[in-house]
């Protein structure tokens, strides 16, 4: 418990950690929106996205409930594809690829862009079979010893491992929330992608469990490009290098994390920061 | 006429009991704020309950004792040196006709003087013992309203007591249910054991020939009653219903719950549900008259001898009867698998049917295995398809292309007819109901235990 408390306590000091202002400016653009609009049905739920997000670092979307920014998270990794009705307008590129090009496979565009989702979502399998599912549909074992290589070395990329080694055949539905949301972590890992979405991975969860996911997030910057939405000002601080601020559908403001939180230049913005609206 | 006057008295009293006890409750509160405990609708129901428990009870007293009343009563209007020329079965014929005179209804024949005197004096009694109970029951019900009513105080627990008998109420009504099935296991149980005292057990567990005779080809001789015949015939008819519907019924349900669009469920849904609303003898007609001549033609193109009707015709036919069920069962239980699990496999790149495979089915198996194992015991009990459709041939047989005979179609035949219950002819009927009952018990069992053990997986 002591030890938890000390990683609760570290993780709070981190905010923006090791990242200066400029040196993210110039890192290079993994996935690049513009003017993404996204319809479900009649009713228009975004409206004309750009943005540019960085190669290897946290981006994090906030805005008050209902502002767009899960819907434009999905749009990322055509997950808006399942939801009948759905209508997704405007240019996404990946590494300068359209990924709503007709001649694209939405299967590899998933592999590339992993996810992790709010509630935690382990199949109702064993942990091990949790991790090997993405690798075994993709083919990324050649055998058996390959497999077990990938799953062990995704859940001690999750920071899972030394918890679960013991109980690999055990179902991954037995886990606590917070090791739950970490095997989905290592399961997203495992296919190898080179953006992680993750869609508010810590609302369902405790302080120190939250605690530890981010710190994970941090860990795993070094990696990956990764995209969060939070409902949290606070998280977004401690993990993000930039922020983009939604707000009814539209992107209000984006830039460098500490710019947005010290020094906002539009009033929304101003005024969310400040808790007084949302 | 009697009781809807006993009804129409006792929902008054219901009426006066409720409006007492709410209006009293009503006068507690007063200006100076005395805090009541329960609210007045309460206490109303309170008043009711107390009314008409006592007044319900001497009701059901007079519905239960009141009939061999008015016999004893009877008996004693008929002269004693009647009653002495007459045998049990001639004493219940006049106890008829001098009722059926008190009623106004006539008799056959000529009447008796005495029977005349006696339907007078048992039409006047009928009367006054009807007076008396209304009067009791409503006596007892004011009796009891008027001290429900000096009871009722702000302090009164009305509320707890109320939901105490509500309470009580439905445990009442789940009891019905549990003592009608103890009820019907009985019966058959009793009958069975009876069947058992003219055959042995092993004979009719373990015999494999299923030949009764009826006591009026004048042998003597009972028959033979092995059920191994009828149960492999059963069985046969089962399982072949069940590849029928399996592979059919759970194909369609992942279509429907995965790919159809919402226009294409809207119409498929519901034709699919019409299936399970054709009646079971049509579908024997069905099987009768098209199915089995088809596969007596398609089995005759490739070189096999397939009768009209064997247990193929009624095995296919009663799968089809069974799709509906587990299309629906199992489009249900997809449906309930966390939209969560399906996001979770999309996210990870897999595909519309690696998803529906890896993912989504093993999530239902339990479900889906549940509906299974109940489609089979309604396959296994089904009577009117192969009654008519199985060719009614009570022989221990390996082939599914050769009639076949069934353990409810024997029990139809047994049953049907004139027979009376003292042979094991007839009684023979309950033993065979019994094995089914126990059989379809026990898969029933069985598929509740596994709905249970697995259901948890994705919570």
């Amino acid at each position: 418990m002591d030890m938890l408390a000390g990683k609760v306590k570290m993780t709070q000091q981190s905010v923006n950690n090791g990242m200066n202002p400029t040196d993210m400016l110039e890192r290079p653009i993994r996935l690049h929106a513009k003017d993404v609009t996204v319809h479900y049905g009649a009713k228009q739920a975004l409206f004309g996205i750009s943005i540019d997000i960085p190669d290897r670092a946290v981006t994090s979307f906030i805005g008050p409930s209902g502002c767009g920014k899960s819907t434009f998270l999905r749009c990322i990794n055509r997950m808006n594809d399942t939801i009948e009705g759905a209508k997704v307008r405007g240019l996404i590129e990946l590494d300068g690829e359209d990924i709503y090009d007709p001649a694209l496979d939405v299967v590899e565009l998933r592999a590339r862009i992993g996810m992790v989702f709010q509630k935690p979502n382990p199949f109702p399998k064993s942990i091990y079979e949790n991790v090997a599912y993405g690798p075994k549909i993709h083919g990324l074992a050649r055998s058996k010893s390959d497999l077990d290589e990938i799953v062990v070395s995704s859940l001690r990329k999750a920071g899972l491992f030394e918890e679960v080694k013991d109980r690999l055949n055990e179902p991954g539905t037995g886990l606590s929330g917070g090791q739950q949301q970490r095997l989905c972590i290592a399961r997203a890992i495992a296919v190898g992608p080179e953006v992680i979405l993750m869609d508010e991975p810590c609302s369902a969860l405790d302080p120190i469990a939250t605690a530890i996911i981010e710190e994970l997030i941090d860990e795993l910057r070094e990696n990956f490009t990764i995209v969060i939405v939070t409902h949290s000002m606070q998280q977004a601080a401690r993990v993000s290098q930039k922020t983009a601020f939604f707000h009814l559908g539209k992107l209000i403001e984006e830039g460098v994390t500490e710019d947005i939180f010290t020094n906002p230049v539009n009033k929304q913005t101003q005024d969310y920061i400040m808790g007084r609206i949302g | 006429m009697n009781s809807l006057i006993i009804a129409g008295l006792l929902v008054l009293l219901l009426g006066l009991a409720y409006q007492t006890g709410w209006s009293k409750s009503r006068s507690l509160v007063t200006p100076d704020g005395i805090k009541v405990h329960s609210r007045p609708q309460y206490h109303g129901a309170l008043v009711a309950i107390w009314t008409l428990v006592p007044a319900l009870l001497i009701v059901g007293l007079w519905a239960n004792f009141g009939d061999s009343a008015t016999r004893a009563f009877t008996v004693s209007q008929i002269p004693p040196d009647v009653i002495m020329g007459l045998d049990e079965i001639a004493l219940n014929a006049t106890i008829q006709r001098i009722g059926a005179l008190a009623s106004g209804y006539g008799v056959v024949g000529e009447v008796q003087p005495f029977e005349q005197a006696a339907g007078a004096a048992l039409r006047q009694f009928q009367f006054l013992s009807f007076l008396l109970v209304v009067a009791a029951a409503a006596g007892t019900g004011i009796l009891a309203l008027l001290y429900a009513r000096s009871r009722i105080t702000a302090r009164l627990r009305a509320r707890n007591a109320v939901e105490r008998v509500m309470n009580l109420a439905l445990l009442a009504c789940s009891g019905v249910a549990i003592l009608t099935t103890v009820g019907i296991v009985a019966s058959l149980l009793t009958e069975a054991l009876r069947f058992f005292t003219f055959i042995n057990p092993l004979d009719f567990f373990f015999g494999t020939v299923w030949a009764p005779k009826f006591s009026s080809t004048g042998t003597g001789d009972a028959g033979q009653y092995g059920i191994l015949p009828l149960l492999s015939g059963t069985l046969m008819v089962a399982a072949i219903a069940m590849a029928v519907a399996v592979p059919v019924g759970l194909m369609t349900a992942i279509y429907l719950s995965q790919y159809a669009p919402r226009s294409v469920r809207a119409v498929v849904k519901p034709i699919i549900e019409i299936l399970a609303g054709i009646p079971t003898i049509v579908y024997g007609f069905f099987a009768l008259v098209t199915v089995g001549p088809f596969l007596n033609k398609a089995g005759a193109m490739i070189g096999l001898d397939i009768s009209a009707t064997s247990a193929l015709t009624a095995g296919v036919v009663m799968g089809i009867m069974i799709i509906p069920f587990i299309s629906s069962l199992s489009d249900d239980i997809l449906n309930q698998v966390p939209l969560a699990l399906r996001d979770g496999a999309y996210g990870l790149g897999a595909t519309q049917s690696e998803t529906i495979r890896n993912v989504l089915l093993p999530a239902a198996l339990p479900g889906i295995v549940g509906a299974f194992l109940l489609a089979v015991s309604r396959a296994i009990g089904e009577t009117m398809i192969v009654v008519l459709a199985a060719g009614n041939s009570p022989v221990l047989r390996g082939s599914p292309f050769e009639p076949v005979s069934t353990i409810t179609v024997s029990i139809v035949n047994q049953l049907t007819g004139d027979t009376d219950f003292a042979g094991p002819q007839s009684l023979v009927g309950f033993a065979l109901g019994l094995t089914l009952f126990v059989m379809t018990l026990l898969l029933n069992i069985v598929a509740l235990y596994i709905v249970r053990r697995f259901r948890e997986q994705y919570e």
